[in-house]
């Protein structure tokens, strides 16, 4: 069992990587981004028993900063 | 002054700071992440700059959840003193020890250069050697030095006067040009810029060396 973690910077909190990127991709000339924001994915293998509520811990203890970062739990 | 320095696979900057530590007259002991325990009567502990555990998931991340880590968070609610310095300073966030966390930088590029700083207090052992409103002049060399807290956080910074020092001229972005701070109780001082890279005159400065000479007196005299 697996499960997908999408961490991403939360609202209100300066991505300057994502900037970057849609500046890139307006000087390729691909017009209309008028924001990128930059998250990352993790995926964890999961014997079989482990919850979402895990998932959720590991998450506020290690793999999300919850200060700067919000985090999405998807059980695949 | 009995200092312990700790190493992380990655620090880089352990044995400038054990110099510092030690040419202000303190015992050194260096201690490995592994290690679960600091050695007897360390008075403060020193989290080196580099890049822990290479800065994987996130700067500081890996190494807060280190064995060392504990004890060294152990040794802060107990009263002693802790400095962190750069990726030392990240490991403090990430440890809930300070508050807020280091985003990249503004500007996205490293940056390696001597900035001025504005002390902010000088009510703290590592800030007594300097007069407020002192500007010195410190060596920053990061990539994720951009301090971030929420806004009721750089409040009760600001109102507690735990603001350390204050960028002069602010390279990072950092929220209200917060260069460093301290915790509640004074004892936890972390920062992004180097104070042990400006602590000689081979350095090329000495601005640095106040701390670690008021911080030997502190200590001494306890």
């Amino acid at each position: 069992m697996k499960a997908r973690v999408h961490v991403m910077l939360k609202n209100g909190v300066l991505d300057p990587q994502g900037e970057a990127v849609r500046h890139a991709l307006g000087a390729m000339g691909f017009g209309g981004v008028t924001g990128v924001r930059q998250g990352k994915v993790i995926e964890l293998d999961l014997a079989e028993g482990a919850s979402e509520a895990d998932v959720a811990e590991m998450c506020e203890k290690l793999l999300a900063n919850t200060v700067i970062e919000s985090y999405q739990v998807e059980m695949l | 002054m009995r200092a312990a320095v700790v190493v992380f696979p990655g620090s880089n900057c352990d044995r400038d700071l054990a110099v510092a530590f030690s040419a202000a007259g303190a015992e050194v002991t260096m201690v490995w992440h592994k290690d679960s325990a600091l050695p007897d009567g360390v008075d403060i502990v020193g989290i080196p700059g580099g890049f822990s555990y290479g800065d994987y998931l996130r700067c500081g991340a890996i190494a807060a959840q280190s064995p060392i880590c504990r004890a060294v968070k152990a040794h802060a609610d107990r009263g002693g003193y802790v400095l962190g310095v750069c990726n030392g300073f990240q490991v403090l966030t990430e440890t809930g020890i300070l508050p807020g966390a280091l985003l990249r930088n503004a500007g996205l590029k490293y940056i390696c250069k001597t900035v001025e700083l504005k002390v902010e207090t000088s009510d703290s052992a590592f800030t007594d050697g300097y007069n407020q409103g002192d500007v010195i002049g410190i060596p920053v060399a990061h990539h994720d030095g951009n301090y971030f807290a929420d806004q009721a956080t750089l409040a009760e910074l600001r109102e507690q006067d735990r603001v350390a020092f204050r960028y002069v001229d602010n390279p990072n972005g950092a929220a209200d040009d917060i260069a460093g701070i301290l915790s509640p109780n004074r004892r936890v001082l972390g920062m992004m810029p180097h104070p042990e890279r400006a602590a000689d005159v081979r350095h090329g400065g000495t601005d640095g060396a106040a701390m670690f000479r008021n911080l030997a007196g502190v200590m001494t005299a306890a």
